[in-house]
């Protein structure tokens, strides 16, 4: 398991829905441990009761179907597939909603989902995933991009209340992959994926649904300022230490 | 779930999915994603076979360079050096090194026999190309190894006759202490066309890099380009070409900053922007409003 993540952090990013079932069909006896810490690529289904695409993982997942945000009803249908208490429930829909109006405001279109279940331990678990593809045939608004993925998954672990507080664990993952494509500067893909987790207690005056929210917008944000500035700066200072930019030859003749 | 032959794995496909995994590794990490596997796979003689199979292409696929025995410079792992399966000819020295692919090692040298050598006529033109590209490889690249090799028309005597040199560049840095491994390689195909008294050259760069502290991202970058020059002396010619590759590779290395200046703004924008479109936070403590907004738009028919 722990060559299998090793690997994982050195395959390409783009390639690692192939890696992760290469790695499932070679230890199937760990299937379940790299399906729950291998992130991959979000799937995408269509409700069909409410004509709006929702995305797919394992918390919305039983046996081989899955079960749509929009309508609470599996696809393909299956009798007694889990789902939510009532209350729970509707604390789903209005994240859904408000999620939604969140995503479209920072990614302008892609596809977001957000699940929920009740845990072990009297608090609840929710699964917040946006799914964008920026490319100019897809929701790029700009054009720039030949292709252009963004994949962000945030499955926070609320605690039990406790005197007007909450304990909220959340992980994030965010998968991305750009290529710009152009006559005079060949193929540019960049690919990452990044993990990070943060952990907060809250007063739960305002509700859950705007502590999750503040999190995780606090945490994409993070997560796209590191990319950006640190993932995407330490491989273009690569770049400038394999062929150092002529300026800086000309300034030191002799390194 | 799954029925007894599929779960039952054939050799075949294992020692498959093993070489994908060591061709797929990043620039200088083949050996730590070659622990990897062979952990993984657990069964030494299956993992002996992909990697026999697996290192050789990756060598050549990365242009890797080997140090000569002896302090005699280094030997790029390609397929123009290329003279049997572990041997790869040096042209500069003129010696054909003996490598061992998995340790990535040459492990001796020989003298190269005169049929593994271009003839006189085109050792000058490729010498004297080497010799340019060396001085360019010296200011341009700080760890920068190249090699010149005639890729067809070794035996051509004299003026005549068509004939083609490759220019193989491989300058690569590896600090996994600074989670950072990258490799920069250019094949420049350059065709010495005798009957219409012109070079066309064909350009092949390859930039990749990997950057693995806490997460995995990687730049893959790929340019190919052409361009053409009057037939000279071996000398004239050597300048021109390594001028025109100077002045390709500089605009490429400007092309690949401008694709990084540009993506906060541009490309990076289309999958997320830093700030909503309102250029505010997301007002989540008041998220009633967006309901309201709801209510209204459905009451009076306006929603979509």
């Amino acid at each position: 398991m722990e060559a299998a993540m090793g690997l994982m952090r050195r395959i390409p990013p783009k390639h690692t829905e192939t890696a992760l079932s290469a790695l499932l069909t070679l230890l199937p006896q760990h299937s379940a441990d790299l399906l729950s810490q291998v992130d991959q690529p979000l799937q995408v289904l269509c409700d069909v009761d409410s004509g709006k695409e929702f995305i797919l993982c394992e918390y919305n997942r039983d046996a081989d179907s899955f079960r749509s945000p929009w309508s609470n009803k599996y696809h393909p249908p299956i009798e007694d597939g889990a789902l939510p208490a009532t209350e729970l429930r509707n604390l789903e829909v209005e994240a859904n909603d408000i999620f939604a109006i969140y995503r479209d405001q920072y990614y302008e279109g892609g596809i977001s989902s957000v699940y929920m279940w009740e845990d072990d331990n009297e608090g609840f678990v929710a699964c917040f995933l946006i799914k964008k593809d920026g490319s100019k045939t897809g929701h790029g608004r700009r054009g720039y991009l030949q292709e252009g993925a963004w994949d962000a998954i945030h499955v926070i672990e609320v605690g039990p209340e406790e005197e007007g507080t909450a304990h909220y664990r959340l992980t994030s993952t965010v998968m991305l992959s750009l290529t710009t494509n152009n006559e005079s500067s060949g193929t540019f893909n960049l690919s990452g994926s990044i993990r990070r987790e943060m952990n907060m207690d809250l007063s739960v005056q305002e509700g859950h649904l705007c502590n999750m929210g503040r999190m995780i917008e606090e945490m994409e944000s993070k997560l796209r300022n590191s990319l950006d500035q640190v993932y995407f700066g330490k491989t273009k200072e690569m770049v400038c230490t394999l062929r150092p930019p002529s300026e800086v030859v000309m300034r030191l003749p002799e390194s | 779930m799954a029925d007894e032959e599929e779960t039952e794995l054939s050799e075949k496909q294992k020692k498959e999915i093993a070489k994908w995994f060591l061709l797929n590794s990043p620039p200088g990490e083949i050996q730590y994603v070659a622990k990897d596997v062979k952990a993984i796979l657990n069964e030494e003689q299956l993992y002996r076979e992909a990697a026999s199979e697996a290192f050789p292409l990756y060598n050549k696929s990365h242009l890797i360079s080997l140090e000569l025995p002896c302090r005699s410079g280094d030997v790029i792992i390609t397929s123009f050096g290329e003279i049997n399966e572990n041997e790869f000819l040096d042209p500069r020295t003129a010696q054909v090194a003996i490598v061992d692919h998995i340790k990535q090692v040459c492990t001796e040298v020989r003298p190269a026999t005169d049929e593994e050598l271009p003839s006189p006529y085109i050792e000058e033109f490729r010498c004297a190309l080497d010799a340019e590209i060396l001085k360019y490889i010296g200011e341009a690249y700080p760890k920068g190894v190249c090699s010149v090799y005639c890729g067809y028309g070794k035996d051509v005597e004299g003026p005549g006759a068509d004939f083609v040199l490759v220019v193989v560049i491989s300058a690569t840095r590896h600090s996994p202490q600074n989670f950072c491994n990258g490799s920069w390689l250019s094949v420049w195909n350059i065709e010495f066309k005798d009957d219409i008294q012109i070079l066309e050259f064909s350009g092949k760069l390859q930039v990749g890099a990997h950057y693995f502290e806490e997460g995995n991202v990687q730049l893959d970058a790929k340019h190919e380009c052409k361009d053409s020059t009057v037939f000279q002396s071996p000398e004239d010619s050597a300048l021109t070409i390594a001028n025109i590759i100077r002045h390709h590779e500089t605009e490429y290395l400007a092309s690949l900053e401008a694709s990084y200046s540009n993506l906060p703004d541009t490309t990076f924008k289309d999958l997320r922007r830093k700030l909503p479109v309102t250029r505010t936070l997301f007002p989540w403590h008041n998220t009633l409003q967006f309901s309201l907004t709801r209510d209204i738009t459905k009451e009076l028919g306006i929603g979509k």
